[in-house]
């Protein structure tokens, strides 16, 4: 726009210049109310939930808070069953998702034929589109079951189901975040790998993926955040019993998520009550862990920039 | 029961307050559409749904929206005055009735039906009755394996309803606190909470090791009823119309819509006909019709 209204003003015609610069600005004034808006918005949200959510950290005291018997019908608030439910869900979810996802995006980016990517690619966004009540059914009526009778769990309605379920939907995420990874290595490092005799399996594992890892942390760290947040799958699958997970073996027990349990008693509690905000205050520390993993992803990319791309 | 109703024919109501269809009370009926929101329960859901239809296809003037999402959902929905009729499966606690009064909003209770609750396993397992002691056991964790109640050695998993649920309120109440008001017992912290009453089925259908409990009218053939008995003397009773109405099966209770005052025109009309003639489509959608109506 500028360079179409410069040579404009050197023939002298003013009043259109001076209109060219007033849309200009108007333009540009808008785009960046629209903009700060957005953060507006998040703030406001955040406002939001502090007000509604801060009082249940004077109302119950800290001990109780996180103590571990969340009964909100009878007033005792201990969210720690649900914390630990959350992170175990996410951690077995991503120690799922890493592997397949990193294998997935080398093998699109690095070695499947052009055909085959062409037809890979779509298929994985696809795949992001799934509704989750979808998968979470899929998981109830078919995850489930598998878990119980080849795992011999007492029953199918376990973390393990549910982390299967989110693995599934953290997937496409990483993926794609880790092949713009994969992709931004420079094709010198390829053919240096190569020229230095090394097989392309050997360059692929030794250099590229090396030099692309800080990209790949991000992807993990998007996927977390896809998972922990996650509901209405988890919902479904994981049984939502308040257990406090405190061996290997709660991988095979239900749990209750923290989204889960928002989700489930948000309808019924009376507004202003110690339960409704207990449940914001859920979600304060829902947010903030959400924030910590953003903020770790942030930062990866920020080291990634700095060091020029690599590394 | 329906004396004063000839004279309330409410039409030109298409507002959501009752006040409205008070005020037009008397009007001649006319093609305006009265609409009423009917919220709760999820026990009720299915009832509510079939009264809903049957009683829309002989009064097109009348639209009758109805959801579900537990009877504490409802309530707080009549609470908030949103909605006309609040289905529940439970009475209005003293705390609810107290926040409704200070709405402004008096709540009505009515009885619309009655309710076994059916405890159900999968039928493989050999389990036929269980006292409510032992029910009691088992729910707050005593009992661990069925191997305890006469069973085989399999782990037991206890399934529940989530806790906005009416029937929650009342399994804890009158089994596991065994209907003593001193008692402190809670759901063992092993409970699965299903957020539906599909929920429950879907895991009694295949898990032999599974246990849970829902209205009668969501027992499907795939599940195995248990028998219930007050003392290990027996008698083991099965749910049924019979056993609820001569009160032998010890698990059962009624069921309740809650109005927003005294209920007035279409909606006061609905309600009679629910506690009437619509009485004849309980017992098809696996309830008991209330004793002494002709269903």
């Amino acid at each position: 726009m500028t360079g179409l209204a410069a040579p404009r003003a050197a023939t002298g015609s003013t009043p259109r210049t001076r209109r060219t610069r007033f849309s200009e600005f108007a333009l540009e004034t808008l785009i960046r109310v629209l903009g700060f808006s957005t953060i507006g918005f998040v703030g406001l949200i955040f406002l939001f939930l502090l007000r509604e959510g801060l009082p249940v950290f004077f109302e119950v005291p800290p001990g109780s808070l996180f103590s571990a018997r969340w009964y909100p019908t009878f007033g005792i608030f201990g969210t720690l069953p649900l914390i630990l439910g959350s992170i175990l869900v996410t951690v077995i979810a991503i120690v799922i998702a890493l592997p397949l996802g990193v294998a997935t995006a080398v093998f699109v980016r690095e070695a499947a034929p052009r055909w085959a990517r062409e037809i890979l690619k779509p298929i994985i966004e696809v795949l992001a589109g799934i509704p989750s009540v979808v998968l979470g059914f899929f998981g109830m009526t078919f995850v489930a079951p598998l878990v119980r009778e080849v795992l011999g769990a007492p029953t199918g309605l376990t973390a393990f189901s549910g982390a299967f379920i989110l693995a599934y939907m953290a997937l496409p995420t990483i993926i794609s975040v880790a092949e713009d990874a994969l992709d931004s290595v420079p094709k010198a490092y390829r053919d240096a790998g190569l020229a230095m005799g090394a097989t392309k399996w050997q360059t692929i594992w030794r250099v590229v993926v090396p030099a692309a890892r800080s990209g790949i942390l991000t992807a993990v760290m998007l996927g977390m955040g896809r998972a922990i947040g996650e509901t209405m799958a988890v919902m479904m699958v994981t049984g939502n019993a308040a257990v406090l997970p405190t061996s290997l073996a709660s991988i095979l027990q239900p749990v209750r998520t923290m989204t889960a349990t928002i989700a489930a008693e948000m309808g019924e509690v009376a507004r202003g009550s110690t339960h409704y905000h207990a449940l914001f205050g859920i979600g304060i520390i829902l947010f903030v862990l959400t924030f910590v993993i953003n903020l770790a992803a942030a930062s990866a990319i920020f080291q990634k920039r700095r060091k020029g791309g690599l590394r | 029961m329906c004396a004063c109703l000839s004279a309330v024919l409410a039409a030109g109501c298409t507002g959501r307050s009752t006040g409205n269809a008070a005020a037009t009370a008397g009007a001649p009926a006319s093609a305006t559409i009265t609409s009423i929101q009917d919220t709760g329960s999820d026990t009720l859901l299915n009832l509510a749904l079939a009264w809903a239809e049957r009683y829309m296809s002989e009064n097109p003037q009348v639209r009758i929206s109805v959801t579900g999402g537990g009877s504490g959902t409802g309530i707080a929905s009549l609470i908030n005055g949103t909605i006309q009729i609040a289905n529940a499966s439970r009475e209005m606690s003293a705390e609810e009735i107290a926040q409704a009064g200070k709405n402004g909003i008096l709540p009505v209770k009515f009885i619309v039906a009655l309710d076994a609750i059916a405890v159900v396993a999968n039928p493989a397992n050999p389990v036929q009755g269980l006292t409510l002691q032992q029910l009691s056991d088992m729910y707050t964790g005593k009992i661990t394996r069925w191997a305890g109640v006469g069973g085989e050695n399999r782990p037991v998993v206890l399934l529940s309803r989530e806790s906005n649920s009416g029937t929650y309120v009342y399994f804890l109440e009158q089994v596991i606190r065994l209907g003593s008001s001193k008692s402190t017992a809670l759901f063992s912290p092993e409970t699965l909470l299903m957020p539906s009453s599909q929920g429950i089925s879907a895991e009694v259908e295949q898990n032999p090791n599974a246990i849970g409990y829902d209205g009668l009218g969501y027992v499907t053939t795939e599940q195995k009823t248990i028998a219930v008995a007050r003392t290990p003397a027996g008698p083991y009773v099965l749910p049924s119309a019979r056993t609820v109405l001569d009160k032998s099966y010890p698990v059962s209770r009624p069921l309740f819509m809650y109005t927003a005052g005294e209920p007035t025109g279409a909606v006061k009309k609905y309600l009679d006909w629910v506690i009437g003639d619509g009485q004849k489509l309980v017992r098809e959608v696996g309830f008991v019709p209330l004793a002494g109506s002709g269903g």
